[in-house]
């Protein structure tokens, strides 16, 4: 006498692969969509890499009326925003971190863990017009003014102030993005710092050392891969952030020494300039700019990735 | 089975909504933000009128020339006419739907509007970098009795392909060689100094958030914004302001009857009254359409607008087009917009 | 003596610098949320939603913006989170260690933090520009692929969580995978997953950059998928760029609307996650 009817273990089969397959099925669109994306970014730049070649990454010509094209205005807008919104952020994000894990009232941490973590849930285009119409006439009337008349006129690091005061800016765009990068690297690090063995500072304390001291020396190392990780994660964000950028970097395909000049970044040129660019080799451009900034935040993203992998996994950094 | 029942609901809720989607004829358009106040005012009106709605979106008219050649539009606006060749070439047939006035805009303390005067020469070395403070000898040298700041200028541009930066770069190619050699005129040019913005609105909005700010806008954003515009120098050499009668003294003399394809630029008129930066905003739409359905209602649209809708376009100092020039337009619509060998309008 | 005094006011010195930079992390989400609301609420009236938005220079409301953001987002999260859920339950469930696993695992994070204008290109290239026009379907294409990973993740996370011994019991009694999968996983992680979908959709809902060549946006009011949609991110951008006070009232209304749903959605989350932990530390 069988216990399970067979007819109906066939179906259970049947049942078993049509499953299997959907899974397996969706789980390769993941794939597919990304695939996709590289291919139909890679079809729609050849036209303008074909033209310009390697040149395209090294001029700064942007040019609709010559149809002349170059992405470094972009590539060095890019950059320099996130440089400065990694300077600021980084300091800030690991202070966060360190109140959070050594000094904050245990009633405190999860209010203000949650506070800092609703940061990252505004949505980019709040942080655009808040950047627009209440940071940048505070920076135009009062900060930038300062920097202009004391750090002007400093030898080497004065040309990096120099200029009227437009009040919105390369400088302004890096600060809007180190706000909202802000709560990831507060994040990361925080859940990186409490995954350190107790006992570790434990023994630090045990030998006299300071609370900074034990994180400094005990913490920061052991915690190094982490905080690579989720640097380079904030990092990624804030390379391909395009609302927040768009209004407040003040759209001019220019390279200037000065922080306090406009500039434009890849995501914000696209933003602007894509749903008008008349003509296959200004549209191929823009989507060849697109394609640039796949490649860098895919690498910066997969490095990132790959380091907190290696942390969730093995715990013990090297 | 419960499975299969549901999925024949979702596939028939999917067949009614696609035939949903076929009944209703709404028109798509997208261009030029220069004439936008004024087709947003009429869209309004229509739809109360005739229920059927236009949507339009201001992208700038590099936007308009680029989404009716790709077809996503039922009519596309451009305030820079086509060439005749460029028409031809893409089966697209250009008209004029109404003309108005760019006027610069300027943010600086203590100055109204339409006191600050200036001229083509000056503000093409503002826009050139070559003038960078308000109380330059140049500009006090127009306004002896203006008492002007040392704040430095904010050149405010557009940083979208833009009819309007068309007008503008043209006007200042023609008062300014220097302009002409090291920029020249398009709807989207390579400024050496400044701040970019998205559209007129952009630029007003910039131009009003700035301290030191010049932008130029047409003018229906200007006196909208109640924004301080300057007088400018017209060929005659007299000082004019921007109103409904200097465009429409600029516009007088345009000899549309031999325009090949309706394309003519009115900057730097001659005229005593004449406002120096004119122009009209073009709409474009196929030869041939392929829903002449929808380009019917979109120029059944535009003839109540030119009618009933200049009453409106006067209220924000834009200049209706003359009678004659109306009717002729009429008449290439019936000429040349065809489905099949018959014209695709319906009116008269 | 003089040393340790040195390094007790170095600790004191990054103790009080961390503070610092505690408030200012506050002080800037404080200051954002106080500007939403000191000019929204300026905004805010019944009329919000019962008008559509107004040509510039009158005044209006935003109804068919809220309705197209509700519908894409709804569309977005109705294709996308099935795919999500789907895979993630590939990866917790059949595709453990494979290759392929760690491959998607990988790709899937990738796509997590990938800008979401690159999103909105790919869709415009296979989408708008085959059917010819912008179109509300485009737009919720976009969200949904931006939603995938979201819920992938979460649903692989929530469905690692469920003790091995459930899986083993339903094993032993014949279940194949799909059984124990819909009949014991899912229901135990369920909690876990709704988080996933009220994660995504905070996600999409303020999105903007994957909209603007997709949906592009729609003056009036409009159901039809196949057509432009106005949705509220892009009349945010639109309204607040222009210099009509009207419209930058209309954006402030919308921009607070959008935050304080999404903040809802968040904090939702969170507690649906907290008491699932909570849940299972009592033992159950």
């Amino acid at each position: 006498m069988a216990i399970i009817d067979p007819r109906h273990a066939a179906k259970q089969l049947i049942y078993e692969r049509i499953f299997r397959a959907l899974t397996l099925g969706a789980a390769v669109l993941v794939l597919l969509i990304l695939g996709g994306v590289a291919i139909s970014l890679a079809r729609g730049a050849w036209p303008a890499i074909s033209h310009f070649g390697f040149s395209f990454v090294t001029r700064e010509i942007w040019n609709p009326v010559t149809d002349e094209y170059g992405a470094l205005a972009p590539i060095y807008g890019t950059v320099v925003t996130s440089l400065i919104a990694m300077l600021l952020a980084v300091p800030a994000g690991f202070g966060i971190a360190l109140f959070l894990t050594e000094l904050c009232p245990p009633l405190l941490k999860r209010p203000i863990g949650v506070a800092v973590e609703l940061l990252a849930a505004v949505p980019s285009i709040i942080f655009g017009i808040w950047g627009l119409f209440v940071l940048a006439p505070v920076l135009q009337r009062h900060t930038q003014p300062w920097l202009i008349a004391h750090l002007g006129h400093v030898p080497f690091i004065g040309n990096l102030f120099k200029g009227p005061p437009f009040g919105i800016g390369v400088l302004t765009a890096g600060v809007v993005l180190a706000i909202m990068v802000l709560p990831f690297i507060a994040a990361t690090m925080r859940d990186v710092f409490d995954t350190v063995p107790p006992m570790l500072k434990e023994s630090g304390y045990g030998l006299g050392a300071t609370t900074w001291e034990v994180m400094w020396n005990v913490v920061v190392p052991h915690s190094r891969v982490g905080i690579v990780g989720g640097m380079m994660l904030g990092l990624g964000r804030a390379l391909g952030e395009t609302m927040a950028v768009t209004f407040v970097i003040g759209n001019a395909h220019r390279i200037s020494s000065s922080l306090l000049a406009p500039g434009t970044t890849i995501s914000s040129a696209i933003a602007n300039e894509f749903t008008e660019a008349v003509g296959d080799l200004y549209t191929s451009s823009l989507i060849a700019l697109g394609l640039l900034l796949f490649l860098i935040t895919f690498t910066v993203i997969a490095a990132a990735q790959a380091m907190l992998r290696r942390l969730e996994r093995g715990g013990f950094a090297v | 089975m419960k499975m299969p029942n549901r999925l024949v609901i979702m596939a028939a809720a999917a067949a009614l909504s696609y035939a949903a989607v076929a009944a209703a004829t709404d028109i798509s358009g997208a261009g030029a933000t220069f004439p936008y106040p004024i087709y947003a005012k009429w869209a309004d009106a229509y739809k109360k009128l005739t229920g059927i709605g236009l949507n339009y979106q201001s992208i700038g008219s590099g936007g308009g020339i680029k989404q009716i050649k790709a077809k996503t539009v039922t009519f596309g606006a451009s305030d820079m006419p086509l060439k005749p060749d460029d028409l031809k070439a893409a089966g697209l047939l250009q008209f004029p739907m109404i003309i108005g006035g760019v006027v610069p805009v300027v943010n600086v303390k203590g100055i109204q509007a339409g006191q600050l005067h200036l001229d083509g020469a000056t503000v093409a070395s503002i826009y050139l970098g070559d003038i960078t403070q308000w109380d330059d000898p140049q500009i006090k040298r127009l306004n002896p009795k203006l008492t002007l700041p040392s704040t430095a200028i904010a050149p405010v541009y557009r940083s979208d392909g833009s009819g309007t930066n068309f007008l503008f770069s043209e006007y200042l190619s023609k008062t300014s060689p220097k302009f002409l050699s090291s920029i020249g005129a398009n709807t989207s040019v390579q400024w050496p100094t400044g701040i970019g913005a998205k559209g007129n609105e952009g630029v007003a909005n910039m131009t009003t958030q700035t301290d030191g700010a010049i932008g130029y806008v047409e003018y229906a954003y200007a006196k909208q914004n109640k924004m301080a515009y300057t007088l400018l120098t017209n060929k005659a050499g007299a000082a004019v302001a921007p109103s409904a009668e200097s465009f429409q003294a600029a516009a007088a003399n345009a000899d549309w009857v031999h325009a090949d394809s309706y394309y003519l630029i009115l900057t730097d008129q001659a005229g005593a009254k004449s406002w120096p930066i004119t122009g009209a905003s073009f709409i474009l739409v196929y030869k041939q359409p392929d829903d002449p359905a929808s380009v019917n209602e979109a120029l059944k649209f535009f003839a109540w607008a030119y009618k009933d809708g200049a009453s409106m376009a006067a209220e924000l100092d834009y200049v209706p087009l003359p009678a004659a020039l109306i009717a002729q337009v009429k008449k290439t619509w019936t000429s040349e917009i065809t489905s099949g060998g018959h014209p695709v309008w319906s009116g008269k | 003596m003089n040393r340790r005094a040195l390094r007790k006011a170095k600790n004191a010195a990054f103790l009080f610098l961390s503070l610092v930079a505690t408030m200012t992390g506050l002080a800037c989400l404080a200051a954002i949320l106080w500007t939403l609301l000191s000019h929204g609420i300026a905004g805010m009236s019944w009329h919000l939603f019962a008008e559509m938005t107004p040509p510039p220079g009158s005044k209006g409301g935003l109804l068919n913006a809220l309705y197209g953001s509700g519908m894409m987002t709804l569309l977005g999260i109705l294709i996308g989170s099935p795919i999500g859920v789907l895979a993630g339950t590939y990866l917790a469930e059949y595709g453990r260690n494979s290759r392929l696993s760690t491959v998607i695992r990988f790709i899937n994070d990738v796509l997590l933090s990938a800008p979401s204008i690159i999103i909105g290109l790919f869709v415009y290239e296979i989408v708008v520009v085959r059917m010819g026009h912008f179109s509300a379907i485009a737009g919720a294409l976009a969200l949904a692929i931006l939603a995938i990973p979201v819920t992938l993740r979460t649903t692989e996370d929530m469905l690692n969580l469920v003790p091995v011994g459930m899986k083993d019991s339903s094993a032993a009694l014949g279940a194949y995978p799909w059984r124990t999968t819909l009949s014991v996983l899912y229901p135990a992680a369920r909690s876990g997953i709704v988080t996933g979908l009220l994660l995504a959709i905070a996600r999409i809902s303020g999105e903007t950059a994957p909209l603007l060549f997709t949906a592009l946006n729609n003056q009036f009011w409009s159901t039809q998928l196949n057509a432009p949609m106005a949705n509220l991110p892009v009349v945010i951008f639109q309204f607040a760029l222009s210099p009509y006070k009207d419209w930058q009232d209309l954006a402030w209304a919308g921009a607070l609307i959008i935050t304080v749903t999404i903040l809802i959605l968040s904090i939702s989350a969170r507690v649906i996650l907290a008491l699932l932990q909570a849940e299972r530390g009592s033992g159950r």
